[in-house]
């Protein structure tokens, strides 16, 4: 085994998984299967994110296994040569803990939309976050269900008219990323998918932590929601509204860096120019907080729907321990105190007679 | 004094108290120094949902019942011939199911004016006569264990709750039962307690030093070991005997077991069980719902091991989307359903065979899914092996009908030899399989074995033979997504002769026609094999001829069922649901088969049986 060109195979996430013998391009991911989203669709810029970055992980592409539930992002996997399942509504992340806590040589992704995870899926994608199991979980957030023709979705803005809420929809939206802190994820991060240089670098980060990493892209919908995220992609605005979020650094933003995030009142955190308020003031990022207060902080900033103030990045990245390994080591103690099963002596039990 | 000792061929007991007295307990060690004794038994554990009803109320009462004998028996027996009543409401429960001269031993310290008065006994029946009919030991167990227990640095209420290993010393005395095992039981279940640990020893040991002394019992019970086929046995109860089967598929298909499950009653003590032998390799996972259970085993299944769910109906209804996307991935996957009082909720510790349709057909689409049935609770462990063949061999999900019944009843087991049971390894696809015109060779996941129409196993980190599949319909052989017309409706014809074709490899329904010349049948599946073949008995004994079939196999059915149905004038069908399989027979096979049908919770009594048989006969 080799480690790939640039390393990104030796995380200690990947150590059990096989490593490719030969450099690995784009091209040996892309599957032969012809692409079938809508054109213009956001999830072509996110394939190809995708396809670009898996050979900087250099593992065996027989390895890595997607899987997907349904909904327009769920295609995802026929176009991957990896292995790939495309299931059913809502279950990917209750598929792939079995697949992963019962391989550990594998890496296994999966992908899911705001419909799927949030709604049909919300249980497994909250239980699958509390068990850090070694996943790594793509949500695909356009705010709308694409495949089922434009329906509102659990993230799409309340008073959304569409064809199943003529006079606007009643529903509160959730907010993927209070959720996944909610429920105790170790791994939170948000990214665009027409920043393919952004998306890479946390995909990068969630291939490197362990266990469960939840990574919501946001993704436009050009056919029932098109411009959810015009905002955060117009070169006139998208420097005052999107925050990006660094480890270690003061979380500034602006074309000129202008504006920082500081205190706010009861927890919350407000935006101030720098200039005003000092640098001092400027909180100073920490992805690696055991203490959740600040990321979630952070996943409050600003009005979600109408993108003011939209930090993108890694929220929260923690070490905590990693279900299937922790499974794993409770199969290896069994097997040393009650040494390797014994059919024949297990049947018998320890209560017998017999009949001549 | 020497006390008479009577030789009988056979008895049922049926312990009953409070859902507290320990009342399964208490019934779990009689049956286990019966079995130890070498009788033949079977057992019919009854408990209500609640854990702790209200106490001294009818719905609290909890009751275990066991038949043993010197012959071999099929049945926990129609009618208890001794009745153990802690108190008014056990009594007031049970009484009805006594035939007259049957024996009762009442706890009287329990017969208070208030305690009769909560089940509606206006007066004492301990006096007022209503028990006339029976040979009534009024018997202050209570007040005798607290008196037997006065040295023991314990409180009241410690003493109080050992009362019932006073009556098990009472019992055990009666009818000859070997004691060592229950004392050495006790010192290891209350082994961090070891004051508690004797003073429960001192209890059963006083029950039975009050039978030997006491005028009440004047003849004491032998029941002689019963003449069973030679080899080593134990008892083992249904759920047990499948979580060992299931244990035992994987070493002989020498692949990991993963459970994924969510607890339901009565089917959580198989999740309990295999989460002990992790060093089988057995994987369990207590999923966050139904759905998410059966999800990860059938995401263990794509990786290469032995996907298994266990539950019960409600749960089954949950998992309906996941069997049909194992029907379409075309993956093994046991589906084990201990099934229970329905619909909803229904009934969930009493036993119901009302799920075979929902097995059959409770997907989307035409979604075939192999049934087998266990038939008595120590062949649970054979029908788990025998599904998961048909799982892994077929590359199918399997359902594994079990029931309450066999669930938590009990029977001697002899033991199989390991090397006797089947070879269930199949191998893995390592190499492409299909050749292109330009010599180029490529996997196709849906390419099938043309004896079985299996299709290969590739599991992920094979190189090669990397392949995405999914619920869409797929191309047969490449296996893209394709919505041809042709092609669906050519997959959806091979997926049912894959199922069907299992015909060819299951053993023929087996007739028992003692006579050869019986005009009617008596056809059955699962549970209700043991009231059946004792009902035919009873049938047989006083001349009557009929004969019996039962169903291991009831998705596909057996290869000669149609003839078999087709040799009898009459076929009678025996269900604990409204007549689930008559419904199959009768449509698949234009038989006009008879339903007999009850939903009480509770298994079928023999002797009613063998009444609607008699009928039958006489009107042919």
């Amino acid at each position: 085994m080799s480690e790939s060109a640039n390393g990104a195979g030796g995380f200690p996430s990947l150590a059990l998984i096989p490593k490719a013998d030969a450099k690995q391009s784009m091209k040996d991911f892309k599957s032969d299967q012809e692409v079938r989203w809508c054109p213009g669709c956001g999830d072509y810029a996110i394939l190809a994110a995708v396809q670009g970055f898996l050979p900087e992980l250099g593992l065996r592409k027989e390895n890595v296994v997607w899987i997907s539930g349904i909904g327009c992002s769920s295609r995802f996997p026929y176009y991957l040569n990896t292995y790939g399942m495309h299931s059913i509504h809502g279950r990917a992340p209750a598929i792939a803990t079995g697949l992963a806590t019962s391989r550990e040589d594998l890496s296994v992704w999966v992908v899911t939309g705001d419909g799927d995870a949030l709604s049909i899926g919300g249980n497994h994608l909250i239980h699958a976050l509390r068990r850090n199991v070694n996943l790594k979980i793509l949500l695909f957030n356009n705010r709308i269900y694409g495949l089922t023709k434009g329906q509102y979705s659990p993230t799409s803005e309340t008073g959304k008219i569409t064809k199943s809420t003529p006079m606007g929809s009643l529903d509160h939206p959730f907010n993927p990323l209070s959720v996944a802190i909610g429920a105790e994820a170790s791994f939170v991060a948000r990214s665009i998918d027409s920043d393919r240089k952004h998306l890479t670098s946390v995909l990068r980060a969630a291939a490197a932590h362990e266990g469960t990493a939840l990574v919501e892209i946001y993704q436009n919908c050009n056919i029932f929601n098109d411009g959810a995220f015009e905002q955060l992609k117009d070169p006139a605005q998208r420097d005052d509204v999107t925050i990006r979020l660094e480890h270690g650094q003061p979380i500034r933003f602006g074309a000129e860096g202008q504006y920082g995030v500081i205190r706010g009142a009861h927890g919350a955190l407000d935006v101030a120019e720098v200039a005003k308020v000092g640098e001092d003031a400027v909180l100073v990022h920490d992805a690696h907080a055991d203490n959740p207060e600040l990321a979630f902080a952070l996943t409050r900033l600003g009005d979600l729907t109408s993108n003011t103030h939209t930090p993108i990045g890694v929220f929260r990245d923690i070490a905590r321990p990693v279900y299937d390994r922790l499974m794993s080591a409770q199969m290896a103690e069994a097997a040393t105190k009650q040494g390797p099963g014994d059919l024949a002596s297990l049947i018998r039990g320890n209560d017998t007679w017999s009949i001549d | 004094m020497t006390k008479q000792v009577k030789q009988l061929d056979r008895v049922v007991i049926r312990f009953a108290g409070d859902s507290g007295d320990g009342m399964q307990l208490t019934g779990d060690r009689f049956t286990s120094e019966t079995a130890t004794f070498g009788n033949d038994l079977s057992t019919l554990p009854n408990f209500p949902a609640e854990i702790r009803a209200p106490a001294g109320t009818l719905p609290g009462v909890s009751s275990f019942q066991l038949h043993f004998a010197d012959h071999d028996i099929l049945t926990p027996g129609d009618a208890p011939t001794v009745l153990v009543a802690m108190n008014p409401a056990a009594l007031k429960a049970n009484i009805r199911d006594l035939p007259r001269g049957a024996e009762i031993i009442v706890n009287t310290d329990e017969f208070s004016k208030r305690a009769m008065a909560k089940v509606g006994y206006p007066t004492s029946p301990l006096e007022d006569g209503s028990l006339d009919a029976y040979n009534v030991h009024a018997i202050p167990l209570t007040t005798l264990t607290v008196g037997a227990l006065a040295e023991f640095e314990i409180s009241k209420k410690d003493a109080e709750r050992a009362k019932n290993m006073f009556a098990l010393g009472l019992l055990s005395w009666l009818y000859h039962r070997p004691t060592e095992a229950t004392v050495d039981f006790l010192r290891r279940k209350f082994a961090k307690l070891p004051v508690i640990a004797e003073a429960n020893v001192a209890a059963f040991k006083a029950g039975w030093n009050f039978g030997e002394t006491t005028d009440d019992f004047a003849v004491s019970y032998e029941v002689a070991p019963a003449k069973l086929p030679s080899g080593t046995y134990r008892n083992i109860t249904g759920n047990l005997a499948l979580s060992y089967g299931l244990v035992a598929a994987g070493q002989l298909a020498d692949l990991p077991v993963y459970l994924g499950s969510y607890p339901i009653t009565p089917a959580s003590d198989i999740l309990h069980e295999l989460a002990k032998h992790k060093n089988f390799g057995v994987r369990t996972f207590q999923a966050e719902d139904e759905i998410a259970g059966i999800g990860a085993a059938l995401g263990a299944s794509f990786g290469g091991a032995l996907g298994v769910t266990t539950t019960s109906g409600p749960g089954v209804a949950l998992k309906s989307e996941t069997i049909g996307l194992a029907v379409s991935l075309e993956l093994p996957l046991l589906i084990v359903d201990v099934q229970r009082g329905g619909p909803s909720t229904g009934l969930p510790t009493k036993t119901e065979q009302s799920d075979l349709l929902q097995a059959m057909f409770g997907r989307n689409g035409e979604a075939p899914v192999p049934i087998v049935a266990p038939q008595t609770p120590s062949d649970c462990f054979a029908a788990a092996v025998e599904a998961a063949r048909i799982a892994l061999k077929y590359r199918t999900p399997v359902f594994l009908l079990s029931d309450g019944y066999l669930a938590n009843g009990s029977e001697p087991w002899r033991l199989p030899e390991t090397s006797e049971l089947p070879d269930l390894r199949v191998a893995f696809a390592t190499e492409p399989n299909q050749e292109n015109a330009d010599g180029t060779k490529e996997f196709w996941p849906y390419k099938r074995d043309p004896e079985t129409l299996a299709r290969p196993w590739a599991v992920p980190g094979t190189p090669g033979l990397e392949h995405r599949i999914g619920g869409i319909e797929k191309a047969d052989g490449i296996g893209s997504i394709s919505y041809d017309p042709a092609n669906h409706d050519l997959m959806v014809r091979t997926r049912q002769a894959k199922v069907d074709g299992i015909a060819k490899d299951i053993d023929p329904l087996w007739v028992d026609d003692a006579t050869g010349d019986a005009k009617v049948l008596v056809i059955g599946w699962g549970s209700t094999y043991g009231p059946i073949a004792a009902a035919v008995r009873r049938v047989r004994a006083a001349g009557g001829k009929v004969a019996q079939a039962h169903l291991r196999h009831l998705n596909p059915f057996p290869a000669n069922t149609a003839e078999v149905l087709r040799s009898y004038d009459k076929v009678i069908v025996p269900e604990m649901n409204l007549g689930q399989l008559a419904l199959l027979l009768r449509g698949r096979f234009l038989v006009d088969a008879m339903s007999y049908n009850q939903v009480r919770g509770l298994p079928f009594k023999s002797e009613e049986l063998a009444h609607v048989i008699r009928e039958v006969i006489e009107s042919v």
